[in-house]
C-alpha cells in the first residue's frame, strides 16, 4: 500500500510573527520557514506504518514555490521515499489546494492519504475534509491513533469531550492531531540519502486543475497589546466589574 | 529554564562567505556536498541540540555521575537521562559525520564536523565531551592502527556504539608526558597494561556496551623520555572471536574527581591491571605513541577552542534573554523598561555578540585549513584558536553572569554554570601557557617566522580593501591597521630577541598569542563586513542579519581589536620585570 502525505511550508513555530507595515499580510521576508508541525506528525505516522510493514512506499507532496522543496527534503530525510512538488507561485485557496491534491491522488492511487489537521499559518482546518469530499473517500479527522487492519483502518479521533474510534474502508483520508505521535529527529545518514531520492515537479496545468483564490485578504493586524491588570478588593467588586465593565456575566 | 537556539544564519554566513564551503567541497572532490546540504545538516543537528541535549545541561550540573559496583568491579553511573540522549545521538548517526566511508562514516568535511560540534558543545558541554574524545580516539586509530584494529573497532566507534577515551595523564605526568610510567608487557598476541591514569574524561559509564580506551604506556625495553612511549587500545570488554564485547577487561574507574564545572562529565581515575593486567593492543609502531598524539592535536585543540566559542554562545543567549526580560527602571510616566536600555549592558552584550561571531569565524576558517591539507596554516591557527578562544571565553562567560546582576551569582538562574564550565577550557588539552609557547616556539621561531609572515601578508591584503570602505568603518579600519602593525612588529621583535634573551619568548608568549587572536578576529570580522556590505548592495541575503553583522564587525574592531596594542606594549617590555625578582623574594 502506498501512503501519500501532504506537507506545507509555513513560518517556523519558534519565530515571532510580525505584520507588514501596511497591514496587508504577515511579513515573511527572510523569516525562518519550516514544515507545518501537524504535517511533521503526518510524515512520522506514514514512516512508522512503512517501518511496521503496513505501507510499501511513502510519497510526500507539497504545493508552492521551489522553496517548498526544502520541506519535501526534510520529509525525505525523515524516511519518506519520494517527493512531488506542485509548482505554484500564486496564492490559492483551500479548495484549489484540495483539487490539486485530488489530481495527485488520482495519479498515485495511494491506499491512505495523511494530512495535518490544519496549518499553523492560516489555521483553516479544511483541506483534508475537502479532499475527502472531492475524492468521495471516507475521512477521519483529528486522529490520535491509527491502526491499519487489512483493507480497513481504525482511527481514534480527538473530539469535544473525549475520544471517538471509527473504522473506515480504505482508501481513506486521515488528518492528524497533536497527540498521534512524536516526530523523530532526522538522522545524518537519512539526510544524506534524501539528496538522492527522487523529487518530481508538476504544474497545475499538467494536473488539469485551474487554481483560484476566492479569498481576499483585507488586512492583518497584530493582537492588541495586553493592558496591565488591576487588583480588586473583594469578590463582590470582581462580580460587579465582570457584570458592568467586562459585560461577561 | 535555559533555551538554546543554534545561530544557523551566522554559521551559514561563515561557511559561505569566509570558508567558501562550496569551493572547498569541490576541491576535496565532494561533488554532491554543498552549502545547501550543510544547512540541512546544521538545522537538523540544531533540533537535536535544542530538543534533547540542552534540556539535560542543567540536570548534569545538579546530578553528578556516581560510583557503582558493576561487572565485578567499580564503575560509573552517568547522570539520569544521558543514556537516552546518547542513544538519540547514536541513532542519528552523528558520530559518523567525518569518518571514513569504508567504516560506515559519511566522510563529510572537518569544517562541517566542527560547525556541528559547536551545537553539541553549546547545548551541553559535559555531554559533548564524550563524542569529542571519541573523535580523537577514532582519529588515532584511523591514522595509525593496523588494518585488523581498524576493522575490529572503527565501524562500532563510527556508529557511536563504542565511544573512545584518551588516557594520557598520570599523577606525575601532566604537561610533561615524557614522565609516563604505565607499563605494557608483551604477552602473546597482546600486551598486559598496568598503571594508573587520571583526569580521564568519560572513562567509564553505562551508556554503551563497550568503551575503547586509548592508553599511553611504556614497553619494558623503551628508551627514557618522550621517545619511549607507545599507544595501546584497551577495550573495556575484550572482544570475543566474533568481535563482540566478551569478558570484562582489567580496566576500571576507581574514583571520580570533584570539579568546578562540567559536572555531567565523569572525570575518572582509571586503574589498569589491578587484577594481573589489562589486555592491550599496540597501535602503530612501538615507542611512537607521543608522535601519534601530536597528529591528532590540531583537531583536539581546535575542538577545545570551539568549546570556548560554545560556552560563550550559551552564556550570551542566556544573558540576552535575561536582559530583554529584566525590568529595572521607571520612566516619568510610570512605565517600566528593561536593562537593555542601559549603555553598559549594551556594551557587555555587544562584547559577547561580536566576540562569539569572531570566534566562530576563526574556528571554522581554521577547521577548513585541515580539510585543505594546509598543514602550516592549520598548525599555526591551532594554538591561537585554542588559546585565544578559551581565554576570551573566561571574560565572556563572566560578562554573561555580570549582566544578570545579583541573580547571576545565584545558581538557579543558570548563568553561573556556563562560567564554571568554561573554566576548564584554558587548562585541558594544553594550558594557555602551553599554547602560547607552541605559537612562539614550534610555530614561529622554528620556521623563522615564515608561516606567521604568510598569514600577516594575507591579512594585510584583506585589510587594504577594508581601509577603503570608509563610513562607519573609518575608525574600525584604522584600528585593524594598527593591530596589524603590532602583529608585524611583534613577530620581528620575537625573531630578533630570541637569540639574546632566552626568557623573552616565554615571558611574552601569552600576550603574543592574544595579540594574534584579536588580530585574526578583527581580520575575519573585517572580511565579514565587506561580504555583508556586498550582499546588501546586491540586494541578496537577509538584510536584518547583514546589517547586524556590520555593526557587530564595527564594534569588534573598535573595542576588541584595540587590545592588541596593550598586548604589544607588554610584549615589548620584555622579560625584565617578569623574571628579575629573586625566587626567595616571592
Amino acid at each position: 500500500m502506498k501512503i501519500l502525505v501532504a506537507v506545507k511550508r509555513v513560518i517556523d513555530y519558534n519565530v515571532k510573527v510580525r505584520v507588514k507595515a501596511d497591514n496587508s499580510d504577515v511579513d515573511l521576508t527572510n523569516v525562518k520557514m519550516a514544515m507545518n508541525p501537524f504535517c511533521e506528525i503526518a510524515v512520522e505516522e506514514a514512516v512508522r506504518l512503512k517501518e511496521a510493514g503496513v505501507a510499501s512506499e511513502v510519497i510526500v507532496v507539497s504545493i508552492g514555490t521551489k522553496a517548498c522543496q526544502e520541506q519535501i527534503r526534510t520529509a525525505l530525510a525523515l524516511g519518506a521515499d519520494r517527493g512531488i512538488q506542485v509548482e505554484l507561485d500564486t496564492p490559492a485557496d483551500a479548495l484549489s489546494i484540495a483539487k490539486l491534491l485530488k489530481a495527485v491522488v488520482q495519479q498515485e492511487q495511494p491506499g491512505l492519504v495523511i494530512l495535518g489537521k490544519q496549518s499553523i499559518d492560516s489555521d483553516n482546518n479544511q483541506t483534508g475534509q475537502m479532499l475527502a469530499a472531492l475524492l468521495d473517500q471516507p475521512q477521519a479527522t483529528f486522529a490520535s491513533k491509527v491502526n491499519v487492519d487489512g483493507d480497513k483502518v481504525q482511527v481514534t479521533r480527538e473530539i469535544d469531550g473525549g475520544l471517538q474510534t471509527i473504522e473506515l474502508d480504505l482508501p481513506a483520508i486521515i488528518t492528524t492531531d497533536l497527540r498521534l505521535n512524536e516526530p523523530r529527529y532526522a538522522s545524518l545518514p537519512n539526510i544524506m540519502k534524501a539528496k538522492r531520492k527522487p523529487l518530481d515537479v508538476k504544474t497545475p496545468t499538467e494536473l488539469g486543475v485551474e487554481v483560484r483564490n476566492k479569498i481576499t485578504l483585507e488586512s492583518v493586524n497584530a493582537p492588541a497589546q495586553r493592558q496591565a491588570g488591576i487588583k480588586v478588593k473583594s469578590v463582590a467588586e470582581l462580580v460587579e466589574k465582570l457584570k458592568n465593565e467586562a459585560k461577561v456575566l | 529554564m535555559s533555551e538554546y537556539t543554534h545561530p544557523l544564519a551566522d554559521a551559514e554566513f561563515v561557511l559561505n562567505e569566509l570558508v567558501g564551503f562550496d569551493k572547498l567541497c569541490a576541491e576535496m572532490g565532494h561533488e554532491d556536498i554543498n552549502s545547501e546540504l550543510a544547512s540541512v545538516i546544521l538545522s537538523e543537528a540544531g533540533k537535536l541540540g535544542s530538543g534533547v541535549l540542552a534540556p539535560l545541561n542543567k540536570v548534569g550540573d545538579l546530578h553528578h555521575p556516581t560510583m557503582i559496583e558493576k561487572d565485578g568491579g567499580p564503575g560509573v553511573q552517568q547522570t539520569a537521562g544521558f543514556a537516552e540522549a546518547y542513544q538519540e545521538y547514536m541513532d542519528g548517526g552523528w558520530a559518523s559525520l567525518t569518518g571514513a566511508e569504508e567504516f560506515g562514516g559519511q566522510n563529510l568535511p572537518n569544517v562541517l564536523g566542527s560547525a556541528v560540534n559547536e551545537i553539541w558543545h553549546t547545548s551541553n558541554m559535559a555531554f559533548a565531551l564524550c563524542p569529542l574524545l571519541s573523535q580523537g580516539a577514532i582519529e588515532s586509530i584511523s591514522h595509525h592502527g593496523s588494518e585488523h584494529l581498524q576493522q575490529s573497532y572503527l565501524p562500532k566507534m563510527l556508529s557511536g556504539e563504542w565511544p573512545g577515551t584518551m588516557n594520557l595523564t598520570e599523577p606525575d605526568a601532566g604537561t610533561d608526558l615524557a614522565a609516563v610510567k604505565t607499563k605494557a608487557i608483551p604477552n602473546g598476541d597482546h600486551y598486559l597494561i598496568s598503571g594508573q591514569k587520571i583526569f580521564i574524561t568519560w572513562g567509564d559509564h553505562q551508556m554503551t556496551d563497550n568503551i575503547v580506551h586509548l592508553v599511553l604506556a611504556r614497553l619494558p625495553d623503551a628508551p627514557e623520555g618522550v621517545k619511549g612511549i607507545s599507544l595501546f587500545i584497551v577495550p573495556k570488554f575484550n572482544l570475543d572471536e566474533n568481535g563482540h564485547p566478551g569478558e570484562r577487561n582489567d580496566a576500571f574507574c576507581v574514583s571520580l574527581e570533584h570539579k568546578l564545572g562540567i559536572h555531567g562529565s565523569p572525570t575518572c581515575v582509571m586503574s589498569f591491571g589491578d587484577k594481573g593486567g589489562a589486555k592491550g593492543y599496540l597501535v602503530g609502531e612501538a615507542h611512537k605513541g607521543l608522535s601519534y598524539m601530536f597528529t591528532m592535536m590540531n583537531h583536539a585543540r581546535q575542538g577545545v577552542g570551539l568549546q570556548g566559542l560554545a560556552a560563550s554562545e550559551a552564556s550570551y543567549q542566556h544573558a540576552l534573554q535575561y536582559a530583554k526580560d529584566r525590568l529595572q527602571g521607571t520612566k516619568k510616566d510610570g512605565s517600566r523598561f528593561t536593562i537593555m536600555k542601559f549603555p553598559d549592558v549594551r556594551r557587555m552584550l555587544m562584547q559577547m555578540k561580536s566576540s562569539t561571531e569572531a570566534m566562530r569565524a576563526l574556528c571554522l576558517v581554521a577547521a577548513a585549513e585541515i580539510d585543505r591539507g594546509n598543514a602550516a596554516r592549520s598548525e599555526l591557527f591551532t594554538p591561537i584558536v585554542k588559546g585565544w578562544c578559551t581565554e576570551l571565553s573566561q571574560e565572556l562567560t563572566y560578562l554573561g553572569t555580570q549582566i544578570h546582576g545579583g541573580m547571576g551569582f545565584i545558581e538557579e538562574t543558570g548563568s553561573a554554570q556556563f562560567y564554571r564550565d568554561a573554566r576548564i577550557l584554558t587548562i585541558y588539552e594544553g594550558t594557555t601557557g602551553v599554547q602560547a609557547l607552541d605559537l612562539v616556539g614550534r610555530k614561529t621561531l622554528v620556521n623563522n617566522g615564515e608561516s606567521l609572515g604568510a598569514l600577516l601578508d594575507e591579512i594585510a591584503q584583506d585589510l587594504a580593501k577594508f581601509d577603503v570602505m570608509g563610513g562607519q568603518f573609518t575608525l574600525a579600519a584604522q584600528q585593524c591597521r594598527t593591530a596589524l602593525e603590532c602583529g608585524v612588529a611583534a613577530r620581528q621583535w620575537l625573531l630578533d630577541i630570541a637569540a639574546t634573551d632566552k626568557d623573552a619568548p616565554g615571558s611574552a608568549s601569552v600576550n603574543f598569542m592574544m595579540l594574534f587572536g584579536y588580530l585574526c578576529g578583527g581580520w575575519l570580522m573585517a572580511k565579514s563586513a565587506m561580504q555583508a556590505k556586498a550582499q546588501l548592495a546586491a540586494g541578496e541575503g537577509n538584510a536584518d542579519f547583514l546589517n547586524a553583522k556590520l555593526i557587530s564587525a564595527q564594534f569588534f574592531c573598535e573595542h576588541m581589536v584595540v587590545r592588541s596594542q596593550a598586548c604589544f606594549a607588554s610584549i615589548q617590555a620584555g622579560s625584565d620585570s617578569i623574571m628579575s625578582l629573586p625566587e626567595d623574594a616571592f
